[in-house]
């Protein structure tokens, strides 16, 4: 039985920020899903089934805010679905939608994710205490640190790298009107400058918190001939999990994350990731991650992801540019994170990407990971239709 | 299409207060009683979702505990809704239909005992102008009850009448938290009184899909899912009526619960099902989804709620998965050629899924 191909014809994402005070949950999904209608020039009538996702409940004080959502996103009368898998959410979201229409049971189908941060204390959220659980209270920073230690361990990178990848993705995002963090005076001096929070990681290492929401729109074949802009066609998608924590698990290269891309890959017929894919949207939270996931996901060998960044390949005008957009680095609403890495793929293979358009891009990856690195969600889209 | 079915369901016994164990420990029995009915190990299975909320377990990202239970490693294909587990097996039913998996397991869980769950429901709702105003959800389901009664179309005898009956069924449910005959009780919020009221409990569901022969070699008799579809509806309770669930009577003609697959449709608007299990955890409510799904034809002779229904166990997060596994269950047993299955979220019956399974 052969699935029916999917189609990427809608992308709209809102202006991402640490405080929207002027719209309510409500106003910010459906700005980020009224763009997104726009791209594809299609309206409400034309959805049949609505996807939402977003991280936990707890970062808004919603309990399951698709029920209220509804209303919103044009979903009265139609399924709504809400996907929740921690920090891949965005990614795992829009592959939800996408196998809706794949398995045929809809054809058009509108995906929405996002986070409102300024509603609460991602920290707080996260850090919740429960009686005979291990607490978090030091927030992501505190638990991935000795991480990114384990990888400069391991393969002897230089302590510069990790400021490399933050001057680049923050210089990129200069180029993102959607963009978070615009800083127009930022030097690799000031980066390097920057305090220490978690050694070995300084602040302008680290993702900032927003406020933000970003929307699809994944059709069949018929509703790709009818769109009025370039189709980016999905290739390729998987999600993994691996358990948070047990013994022998590799913080460093996780192999949920190996198992992931080798499946997205497989799909896509994808045999060498470095030389056929033009451009990554990678999850890179904190700058080290960089380096770090080049290996995982199979560009570079183990030990070599922080030689890549070093010698520019991962510039925007290097020949594997990683983050083009400025990445979770500059924006990070964190329930949509994942979903801008799939929507700025879905850019870049339509040639809609703007100011930080990859030349000639024609194969993008999309790549989120959540927890405590076990659970991951890809996809590869492409400016050709998928052979069938 | 490519057919789909349910070949194992279990579930653990439904207890007012579970504090001496964990979610995962709850949760882990049912795991073991769903492989072993089909002999898979958790490394067969293609595919897992589940069902859970936060708000329940009172921290965030509460559903990776019970994947490390699952025992995810070499590392699984799995994704999570935060749901009732009827939505979760939505999931999964879907990932069976792209080809991209032959089997998957479902599973859902929620403890009410920890907190107040009236209280807790309540974080649903509008967060700008109605949560704020804590309108907990027995008050809801009274608003819903009260507009039956203002319209005629139930009264509290008849009210009384349905929890007697849901509740006499469980006699026959080892897992039901409350079994045979209750009074009606006291008055709560009127006009329901606490026999009109689910029991407040804590409980896991658990349940297997395979495809095709997949299926026929893992059990005698598949419980096969001839439609599934779920529609929501507006959140304002202002802009609905309390008294009807459109949502409901559209998923359930997507399902095509009122048609059998070669066009013969059942007599006076009945749907072609000898069994219902329809979500209601409030008697009010069944009185509503009955009157939705045509249920109340006369010469009807569906059973409906032969477990006893949400009434008489109502682990949230898990209940709407329950009514699945209970039709599923009875089709394998024989008991029952063709079920509707319905499982519901948000106030007053706001979103709902439907669908029909049926024997060979």
């Amino acid at each position: 039985m052969s699935k029916e191909p999917v189609a990427v014809v809608g992308v709209g994402q809102t202006k991402h920020v640490a405080a929207r005070r002027d719209v309510s949950l409500a106003g910010l999904v459906r700005e980020a899903a009224r763009h997104a209608l726009d791209d594809a020039e299609l309206t409400w009538a034309d959805i049949d089934a609505v996807v939402i996702g977003k991280a936990p409940d707890f970062f808004e004080g919603v309990m399951m805010p698709e029920l209220y959502l509804a209303d919103a996103l044009g979903a009265v009368g139609k399924p709504m679905l809400r996907v929740h898998t921690a920090g891949s959410v965005g990614g795992s979201t829009a592959l939800v939608a996408a196998n809706l229409v794949a398995a045929r049971v809809h054809r058009t189908v509108l995906t929405v994710a996002f986070e409102k941060q300024s509603e609460s204390n991602a920290m707080w959220g996260l850090s919740l205490p429960i009686p005979f659980q291990q607490p978090l209270l030091a927030g992501a920073g505190g638990f991935f640190a000795p991480h990114v230690r384990a990888y400069m361990r391991r393969t002897g990178a230089p302590d510069t790298v990790g400021s490399l990848v933050a001057y680049k993705d923050r210089r990129n995002a200069l180029k993102n009107p959607y963009a978070h963090l615009h800083e127009h005076d930022i030097t690799l001096e000031k980066v390097r400058a920057s305090p220490m929070l978690w050694d070995p990681i300084r602040y302008s290492e680290t993702c900032p918190s927003s406020d933000g929401a970003c929307a699809m729109i994944l059709t069949d074949r018929t509703g790709a001939a009818r769109a009025p802009h370039p189709a980016a066609w999905v290739h390729g998608g998987a999600m993994r999990s691996e358990p948070t924590l047990f013994a022998g698990k590799d913080f460093v290269s996780p192999q949920a994350g190996k198992d992931c891309a080798a499946d997205v890959y497989r799909q896509a017929g994808i045999t060498d990731p470095r030389r056929q894919i033009d451009a990554v949207e990678m999850y890179v939270p904190f700058s080290w991650y960089e380096p770090m996931w080049l290996e995982n996901l199979g560009f570079a060998e183990e030990g070599e992801g922080w030689k890549l960044t070093e010698s520019g390949v991962t510039e925007l005008d290097g020949d594997l540019p990683v983050n083009p957009s400025g990445g979770v680095l500059s924006t990070n609403p964190i329930g949509a994170s994942g979903m801008i890495r799939f929507a700025e793929a879905a850019l870049q293979v339509r040639g809609q990407a703007g100011a930080h358009q990859v030349d000639g891009a024609r194969q993008a990856l999309g790549h989120a990971y959540g927890g405590g690195s076990q659970f991951f969600s890809m996809w590869l889209v492409g400016a050709e239709a998928p052979a069938t | 299409m490519r057919d789909v079915a349910i070949v194992a369901f279990g579930q653990s016994d439904h207890v007012r207060d579970s504090a001496e164990t964990s979610e995962v420990e709850m949760l882990m029995p049912v795991l073991h009683d769903v492989l072993a009915q089909t002999g898979l190990a958790a490394r067969d299975i293609d595919f897992t979702c589940s069902g859970s909320s936060d708000y329940l377990a009172g921290r965030a990202f509460s559903f990776t505990m019970a994947l490390d239970g699952v025992g995810a490693w070499p590392p699984i294909s799995e994704s999570h809704v935060e749901m009732d587990g009827a939505w979760a097996l939505y999931e999964a039913w879907v990932k069976l239909l792209t080809g991209e998996a032959e089997t998957a397991l479902v599973y859902s869980y929620g403890k009410s005992s920890p907190g107040s769950v009236r209280d807790v429901l309540t974080r649903q709702l509008d967060p700008y102008y109605v949560a704020p105003l804590w309108p907990d959800s027995v008050a809801l389901a009274a608003l819903q009850a009260q507009a039956l009664i203002d319209a005629e179309l139930t009264d509290e005898r008849e009210l009384a009448g349905i929890a007697a009956r849901r509740r006499t069924a469980a006699g026959s449910n080892p897992h039901a938290q409350l079994r045979g005959e209750v009074p009606m009780g006291e008055p709560l919020v009127a006009p329901l009184r606490t026999g009109d009221c689910p029991p407040i409990g804590d409980g896991a569901a658990a349940v297997v899909l395979a495809v095709g022969d997949t299926a026929r070699r893992l059990t005698d008799r598949p419980a096969w899912i001839r439609g599934l579809d779920h529609r929501i509806e507006a959140h304002g309770l202002g802009v609905r009526d309390l008294t009807d669930s459109p949502s409901t009577r559209l998923a359930a003609e997507r399902a095509g619960a009122f048609e059998l697959s070669h066009g013969r449709k059942g007599t006076g608007g009945a749907p072609m099902v000898d069994t219902a299990e329809l979500h209601a955890p409030f008697t009010s409510q069944e009185v509503v989804l009955r009157r939705a799904l045509r249920l109340d034809a006369p010469d009807s002779t569906v059973c409906i709620n032969p477990s006893g229904g949400a009434l008489a166990a109502n682990p949230v997060m898990a209940a709407g998965l329950i009514r699945l596994g209970e039709a599923a269950a009875r089709i394998q047993r024989g008991a029952s050629d063709r079920a509707l299955a319905h499982a519901t979220s948000g106030p007053c019956l706001q979103h709902n899924l439907v669908a029909v399974l049926e024997g060979e």
